[in-house]
């Protein structure tokens, strides 16, 4: 399948998944699903079945608030009935408002910002110590390389040469409470992670093709760790929540549901049209 | 209490690893730039492969070792009690306690006995910030003999644990033969008229109390608490119900320490005359480590003091 539609299905389970629980972060796992497609569907080395094999990539969602994204992904994949995912959300559930390893196919307990890219360095230098091939792949959000500790890993990461590993900002150039660049200055997100020793690929992040031939390449950059800057709109897919802050945590209405959903169902109409 | 050797037991802790490091080879050890004063430097010597020197960034060291841990290794992480616990406190609750990784964080340099270098670096909360996150065990050996069995264990049991190691040169008093249990504290001195808790290096100068109370007539109970968490409920009720008066003693903070955990266990389960010997919602000062313990009230003088003033109420 065009790897666009199934952005486009992922898509629609987000939306789904947000309207039916009444909570959720839907701007932001908007922007990222085109990155989490292209990881899921066709570069990483991951399987419902080989959960804990040492040879798997492994992946940390540092954004944590982008779970509904990865629910929708893993579920996909089957590495969980998507039926598990009407509990989302609620008391006793395992599929909580941020990543928890006891879902299956989820590394690491994420949410908190600042952690996931340290969490990556762990993962890398154990690769290397075990002489394992597998990669290891971090999501961040631009909001989130305020944390300074995000800087600590990133210092790490260029120390130890680390081409294991690929990190990833989700460049939407939006965080809660308004634009990246009001509130705390983020660019040049490029300029500040080449100082830090990393090669730097700066693409359009809601192009899955840019998205994996960047994934591609880093492959095979030798010496240093990667830093994929993706430059993404939040809310991307649903007109209406497009670079709008006030999608960072709102809840779909029973009408904007439909209109999304509807919005999305065109889109993928396009897409399929395109590939026949 | 007659005792000729010496030891620091952060010393004996560089020693553990050392040795710890030639059996468990998934050991991966992690510093922030003080190997040389935590004393994983040995290892890092023996075993270069396995050491990573994170530089002066404790969050990150701790996330790190999260993301070592998931890949299988055991990661024993260190530096100072004040930075580990206090600057990296939100990694150690997020990234190790809450996912339930396997990973071990060994803080040296606690408590007042820091010495010189005063109130920013003396941790007097450690105990407190790390038994109140949910999975985590806190651990205080008293010397350098028990401080290589509570190393064994720690790496042996699966789950993140906190070892809180103390700087100064400090009296060897366990022997090589005395049990170590995690959880399960160990009774040193019988007694009927009080019973002493003690943690850390705390436990030599309650020792040390007793015999000083035994001459004066005072039958005094011994126990070392070198497991805070989790707590050896039956120890401390028992004692309670034997000799209806209890005394902790720790280098630490009044607030949350051995002494909480203590009043926890009694106050709910046979509510007994209790007094709390620490540092008295206060932070530390330059001095030596004898200076500043005798300062505080961390002696043992101040023990049997107080173990006269609560045998007078009764």
């Amino acid at each position: 399948m065009d790897l666009r539609m199934k952005a486009c299905d992922i898509r629609t389970d987000i939306v789904e998944i947000i309207h039916r629980a009444g909570t959720g972060h839907i701007g932001g796992d908007l922007s990222v699903t085109d990155i989490l497609v292209d990881l899921y569907y066709k570069q990483m080395n991951v399987a419902p079945d080989k959960a804990a094999d040492r040879e798997r990539d492994r992946f940390v969602l540092s954004k944590g608030h982008s779970v509904e994204a990865l629910y929708a992904v893993l579920a996909d994949r089957g590495f969980f009935p998507k039926e598990d995912l009407l509990t989302y959300a609620q008391p006793g559930s395992k599929y909580i408002g941020h990543p928890n390893n006891k879902v299956n196919g989820i590394e690491m307990n994420t949410g908190s910002l600042g952690h996931g890219l340290s969490v990556g360095v762990g993962m890398a230098l154990a690769g290397r110590m075990d002489k394992k091939k597998y990669r290891v792949y971090v999501v961040l959000g631009d909001g989130e390389m305020e944390e300074g500790s995000v800087w600590e890993a990133v210092t790490a990461g260029g120390h130890y040469k680390l081409d294991n590993l690929t990190a990833f900002v989700d460049r939407n150039r939006l965080q809660i409470s308004g634009p990246t660049e009001e509130i705390m200055t983020q660019d040049k997100q490029e300029d500040r992670w080449a100082a830090f020793g990393w090669n730097v690929l700066s693409i359009p992040g809601n192009d899955i093709e840019a998205v994996d031939d960047a994934v591609e390449l880093a492959k095979h950059i030798k010496n240093k760790p990667t830093v994929i800057i993706a430059n993404t709109t939040k809310g991307c897919g649903v007109s209406f929540m497009e670079n709008q802050v006030g999608w960072h945590h709102r809840v779909p209405t029973d009408q904007e549901y439909e209109q999304a959903i509807q919005e999305l169902a065109q889109r993928r109409m396009q897409y399929a049209q395109d590939s026949e | 209490m007659n005792i000729s050797e010496t030891k620091s037991v952060r010393i004996a802790y560089g020693e553990a690893l050392l040795e710890l490091g030639g059996t468990e080879k998934n050991l991966v050890v992690l510093d922030a730039d003080l190997a040389h004063a935590t004393m994983t430097c040995k290892f890092g010597e023996a075993y270069p492969k396995r050491f990573f020197n994170m530089g002066i960034a404790e969050g990150d060291m701790m996330d790190t070792a999260a993301g070592l841990a998931i890949s299988g290794f055991t990661p024993v992480a260190s530096t100072f009690a004040l930075f580990g616990t206090g600057r990296a406190y939100e990694q150690i609750r997020n990234s190790i306690c809450y996912p339930k990784l396997n990973v071990k964080i060994a803080c040296t340099h606690s408590g007042l006995t820091v010495g010189e270098d005063g109130g920013s670096h003396q941790s007097i909360e450690d105990i407190s910030l790390m038994r109140s996150v949910p999975n985590m065990t806190v651990i205080v050996p008293c010397d350098a003999v028990q401080m290589k069995k509570a190393l064994t264990a720690a790496v042996e049991m699966d789950g993140p644990v906190y070892l809180r190691v103390s700087r100064p040169p400090a009296p060897v008093f366990t022997k090589e033969s005395d049990s170590f249990e995690i959880g399960k504290a160990n009774i040193l001195r019988n007694g009927s008229d009080i019973a002493i808790f003690a943690t850390g290096l705390m436990v030599y100068e309650a020792l040390v109390a007793a015999e000083e109370l035994e001459n004066q007539g005072v039958h005094a109970a011994v126990v070392d608490m070198h497991t805070i968490k989790p707590i050896d409920k039956e120890s401390i009720i028992s004692l309670a119900r034997k000799t209806k008066r209890i005394l902790t003693v720790e280098e630490h903070s009044v607030i949350g320490g051995l002494g909480s955990a203590v009043a926890e266990v009694l106050s709910e389960n046979m509510p007994t005359a209790m007094k709390c010997i620490g540092i008295e919602d206060c932070f530390g000062q330059s001095g030596t480590p004898e200076q500043l313990l005798k300062e505080y009230g961390l002696s043992s003088a101040n023990i049997v003091e107080q173990t006269k003033i609560m045998i007078k109420k009764a």
